[in-house]
């Protein structure tokens, strides 16, 4: 058991040490800061000054090493267009970035999961081939045409709600709609198959010839087995709670995380982009984390594995 | 004596290719019944059919009833007292027959709180009796335990005690022990016919190992492409069989005594249940085949007292084999 976890954890930090390493080399390798930010016409000495302020014109090993001693402090550097700390910049846009996705999120839980369960419990019924096509539909659309055609019938077409800005609760509910409802069909699908796996399996059979009625072989029977799949998608969906709102939020000009990574790329602030980086392969590497020690919760067999291992 | 388990005229057919076709079948209080045929020739189907337990896209008519009361069609609520309440059943693959992510105890107690007025520790209790009978050792301490920390011969004992835990009237056991190497095999069978006889319960073993059935089994009835083509106590079965198939199965088995003789192979395969063909399904693996054969469908007749077949040629058959016998 013990084993089992020390594994994942070394296995999370090596997971963020190469996400940091590969976020640093592809930044530097894919365009100069001090063009970005000063501008091409910039003087020489000027463009020079800048690097060397920023240390840009140090080997990039040096830099690399100069770069994770600082974070090994704590300190994950300062933005080179306002000269604020990164960090600072960041933690000011998680609020409103949360405030769209906590709210997708228990939306695409109440909706996805319960469609997928319905849907496998009437498989091949009217119901099942709607909740399907729904889920297809939601599932292939990517969320910027899903937001601009929301933003068509529901601001353009009806004017019941605004096409974007942060002004009030009601500038929420379309970035919020576009969220839950790709969310939402993932959800519903996972489940499903999830669901028809399960239910195709002898011990299922064993529960109904023992008697059990059909509501309790769902429930107490099926259900344990098909959320160990159903997991995983959810711990993936919790990862992205920071940053899985780039685009939507770039759609709704939604003052969240995934704008400021968005300029951040753009005017290649390094220590911005960095620090988002770093942070979102922390959320995604802790709730994966979650998600392992929850298969050892709800699979024995896991646990037993990890025992012996 | 009106028996206790009485099934007529059962068909089953999976989007529109019939798998049954007209199953007539009885058992007695306490009766030993040994269902044999090849794979595919409805042994499981008849008895998942019987207790409602087919996919919901299977097409079920015919009658089964228990005690003179109808199941097929029954509702739910019913058809759930009488599953594991009156009639058991255990399956093949004992591995993925238990649920991988419950203890046993869940398991086990689950059916004992339906079928039986227990609560609390009597509950445990009477697990803990149910574990000891099927000889499962350390019951307290396993109780706790998760299927995959069994052998495969120990959880089929546990389904056995699951099955038992409803004080059932009838057990059915499909290859209960197909999945099972040899000695843990003899063991399982063992344990059944011990049980069953203490508890006077009645026990249908399908299988397609005739062995099997000859040790553990009164009578026999033999199934070929959805019909049962014999019935007979199984003794008589196996020193006298009518039936052309059955002969065939049995002149596959090496015999324990008496001179060495050349094992016989039953030609061809088992016909696709979508395209049988006319007349005896049997008929085109038959060495005795004849025209009338292939006219229409053998009834199962009744020859002699627990004895029945359905072949037209099965007086020719039985003088057949006694022919071949007396070289």
């Amino acid at each position: 058991m013990g084993r089992y976890f020390a594994i994942r954890i070394g296995r999370a930090v090596l997971t963020i040490v190469l996400v940091v390493t590969f976020a640093f080399v592809v930044l530097r390798l894919s365009g100069d800061p001090a063009l970005m930010i000063l501008g091409p016409e910039a003087p020489p000495e000027v463009l020079a000054a800048f690097r060397k302020a920023w240390g840009l014109d140090d080997p990039i090993w040096f830099q690399y090493l100069d770069y994770f001693g600082a974070i090994a402090k704590g300190e994950l550097g300062r933005s080179m267009r306002d000269g604020r700390p990164a960090i600072q910049l960041v933690l000011e846009r998680i609020p409103a970035t949360l405030a769209l996705t906590l709210p997708a999120f228990v939306f695409k839980v109440a909706l996805g999961i319960p469609a997928g369960i319905y849907a496998a419990l009437h498989r091949g019924s009217g119901i099942d081939r709607a909740v399907m096509m729904t889920a297809v539909a939601g599932f292939t659309v990517p969320s910027f045409v899903l937001a601009l055609v929301l933003v068509l019938v529901f601001a353009v077409q009806l004017g019941w709600l605004p096409s974007g800005g942060q002004d009030s609760w009601r500038h929420a509910i379309l970035p919020i709609a576009t969220l839950s409802l790709g969310g939402a069909a993932v959800l519903a699908r996972f489940t499903r198959s999830a669901m028809l796996e399960v239910l195709g399996q002898p011990y299922i059979r064993t529960a109904s010839a023992k008697g059990v009625p059909w509501r309790k072989v769902v429930t107490s029977h099926a259900l344990p087995n098909a959320a160990i799949p159903t997991v995983t998608i959810l711990g993936f969906m919790v990862g992205s709670l920071i940053a899985g709102a780039v685009v939507v939020e770039s759609v709704f000009s939604w003052p969240g995380v995934g704008r400021l990574l968005v300029v951040a790329v753009a005017n290649r602030d390094l220590a911005v982009v960095q620090c988002i980086l770093l942070l979102v392969a922390l959320t995604m590497v802790t709730s994966n984390l979650i998600v392992d020690f929850l298969y050892g919760f709800l699979d024995p067999r896991l646990r037993a594995k990890g025992a012996h291992a | 004596m009106a028996p206790l388990v009485s099934i007529q005229g059962l068909n089953v057919a999976f989007g529109g290719v019939p798998v049954l076709r007209g199953v007539d079948l009885a058992l007695g209080k306490g009766e030993a019944l040994g269902l044999v045929g090849e794979s595919g020739s409805g042994k499981s189907v008849t008895w998942l059919a019987a207790l409602g337990l087919l996919p919901r896209h299977a097409k079920v008519t015919g009658s089964v009833r228990l005690d003179g009361r109808e199941l097929l069609g029954a509702p739910a609520s019913e058809l759930d007292e009488v599953r594991g309440g009156r009639v058991a059943m255990i399956f093949q693959d004992p591995a993925s027959a238990l649920n991988p992510v419950l203890t046993i105890r869940k398991q086990l107690c689950e059916t004992l709180a339906l079928h039986r007025d227990l609560s609390g520790e009597a509950v445990k209790a009477e697990a803990l009796r149910l574990l000891n009978l099927v000889g499962i050792p350390d019951a307290v301490r396993r109780l706790s335990a998760y299927p995959h920390e069994f052998s495969g011969g120990q959880v089929q004992r546990i389904m056995i005690a699951m099955a038992l835990a409803g004080n059932p009237d009838v057990l059915i056991a499909d290859e209960p022990t197909t999945a099972l190497d040899a000695t843990i095999q003899a063991q399982i069978l063992e344990l059944l016919s011990t049980i069953r006889r203490e508890m006077n319960m009645a026990m249908v073993l399908i299988s397609h190992d005739l062995g099997v059935v000859a040790e553990n089994c009164d009578r026999v009835a033999v199934m070929y492409a959805g019909r049962i083509v014999e019935q007979a106590p199984a003794s008589q079965l196996f020193a006298d069989p009518m039936h052309p198939y059955a002969q065939g199965l049995i002149g596959a088995l090496p015999p324990l005594d008496g001179p060495r003789r050349r094992l016989t192979a039953i030609p061809g395969t088992v016909p696709d249940p979508a395209h049988l063909p006319d007349g005896c399904a049997f008929a085109p693996r038959c060495p005795l085949a004849a025209e009338p054969c292939r006219l229409a469908v053998p009834g199962l007749a009744v020859i002699a007292d627990d004895r029945a077949v359905a072949c037209v040629r099965a007086e020719a058959s039985r003088r057949a084999l006694l022919g071949i016998a007396a070289e």
